[in-house]
């Protein structure tokens, strides 16, 4: 009898588990020809560990144009590729700015720049960088890559994505690509601070010992 | 008693017979939770019992998307895998969603059913990710959409939007 009882809840389970049959869907014909320019070439590009980053004039929600070289008391900068309308992006808002008002006295201001194409996706439009940095009270500049010419240089990919960089007598380096964090989900159950282990290395007088990580993220989007 | 064991079990053999007739799996599903809603089950994998999904041992080309549906470009590229699964018995496509746990009966599981997916949909709940996307592939930047294309010879990985016909001419790069 045992056997039978330790078998049916088995066989309900395993019923239960068939995948939903194929219905015949209707996909929807879409014209081939506006789809065929979205598929990117793969651009292997971008800086690595030790490159130097390029300066750049962007401008700011305030209506100003900024530039990295306008920091000049800076020791470097945490430059982070971000927008409105991705939710990684959204998850680190407040650990952004957090990122900003413990570093920025310390020399390590965050540089934030919108890379997407507004024609893409309405919600990442100046205006509306504007109204978001109004409204989540952004301690940092959030520039707006309007021609979209700074992104590729760096080699960002996706958003967020961060390029801590070190003012060198040769130029702004890079220290750290990469994530935020180790956890977007769930900031409380974070336990590798990427970025701020970087720039405390870099603050020591040391190189971080976690120079690059990956971590999901929205696709920047170009103009097709 | 023996008999109706053996009732039972042959009800279980026809059952899995019927399920794995598409799918064919020679690995046991080991979901840490499946959320259920409006009819749909979405089963939710760690990294480590989604491998499985990603290394199939079958006689299909196997077509793997990592995709959100906040995510753009991939809710623009769906349909081309729907289409994909439905038209070609040789291929066999996994929709792997990064959508939040929390998100799952407000966004995806609606999504599946407005849009009618018929191809399998799997949640991906890793926090790990910076040791998980590599795993996946050296080369991912961790950008969604992405796609694996494996099958038993031989596996290519695209960080990239496809459209129909190239998602057709990689997938057709597989066949000897």
């Amino acid at each position: 009898m045992k056997k039978v009882f330790y078998l049916l809840p088995l066989a309900l389970f395993a019923c239960g588990e068939e995948t939903e049959t194929q219905e015949e869907t209707t996909t929807e014909e879409v014209d081939s020809t506006e789809v065929i320019a979205e598929v990117e070439e793969t651009e292997t590009g971008g800086y690595a560990i030790g490159d130097m980053a390029t300066d750049f004039s962007l401008m700011n929600v305030d209506d100003q144009m900024v530039s990295l070289a306008d920091y000049e008391e800076a020791k470097g900068y945490i430059v982070i590729f971000t927008c409105n309308h991705c939710p990684f992006s959204v998850a680190y808002e407040d650990r952004i700015i957090d990122l900003d008002e413990k570093y920025k006295a310390q020399g390590f201001p965050v540089i934030a720049i919108n890379p997407n194409d507004p024609e893409e996706n309405a919600d990442d439009s100046f205006e509306l960088m504007k109204v978001r940095a109004e409204e989540k009270g952004f301690t940092f500049p959030y520039l707006f890559d309007d021609g979209q010419e700074i992104y590729p240089q760096y080699g960002a990919t996706k958003t967020p994505h961060v390029f801590v960089l070190e003012k060198t007598a040769e130029g702004n380096q890079v220290a750290y690509i990469g994530a935020i964090d180790d956890n977007t989900n769930e900031p409380e159950n974070v336990t590798v601070k990427y970025v701020e282990d970087a720039v405390d290395a870099l603050l020591n007088g040391e190189q971080p010992s976690v120079t690059e990580t990956v971590a999901i993220g929205c696709s920047i989007k170009t103009k097709s | 008693m023996r008999y109706f064991a053996a009732l039972i079990l042959f009800m279980l053999t026809a059952c899995v017979g019927e399920s794995s007739a598409d799918e064919s799996e020679d690995f046991v599903r080991v979901p840490k939770s499946i959320i259920k809603d409006q009819g749909i089950e979405v089963e939710v994998y760690d990294y480590d019992h989604i491998v499985p999904f990603l290394e199939k041992e079958n006689d299909k080309i196997n077509v793997v998307n990592f995709w959100a549906t906040w995510c753009i470009p991939c809710v623009a590229e769906l349909p081309y895998f729907e289409k994909l699964n439905q038209e070609r018995e040789d291929v066999s496509v996994t929709l792997i969603s990064l959508d939040f746990v929390k998100q799952v009966e407000s966004s995806l599981i609606p999504f599946i059913i407005e849009n009618d997916i018929a191809s399998e949909v799997i949640l991906l709940d890793d926090p790990n990710s910076n040791e998980w996307i590599r795993k996946v592939d050296e080369s991912w930047s961790g950008a969604l959409p992405a796609t694996i294309i494996y099958n038993n010879n031989a596996k290519a990985f695209y960080e990239q939007s496809f459209t129909f016909e190239v998602l057709v001419e990689e997938v057709n790069s597989f066949k000897l």
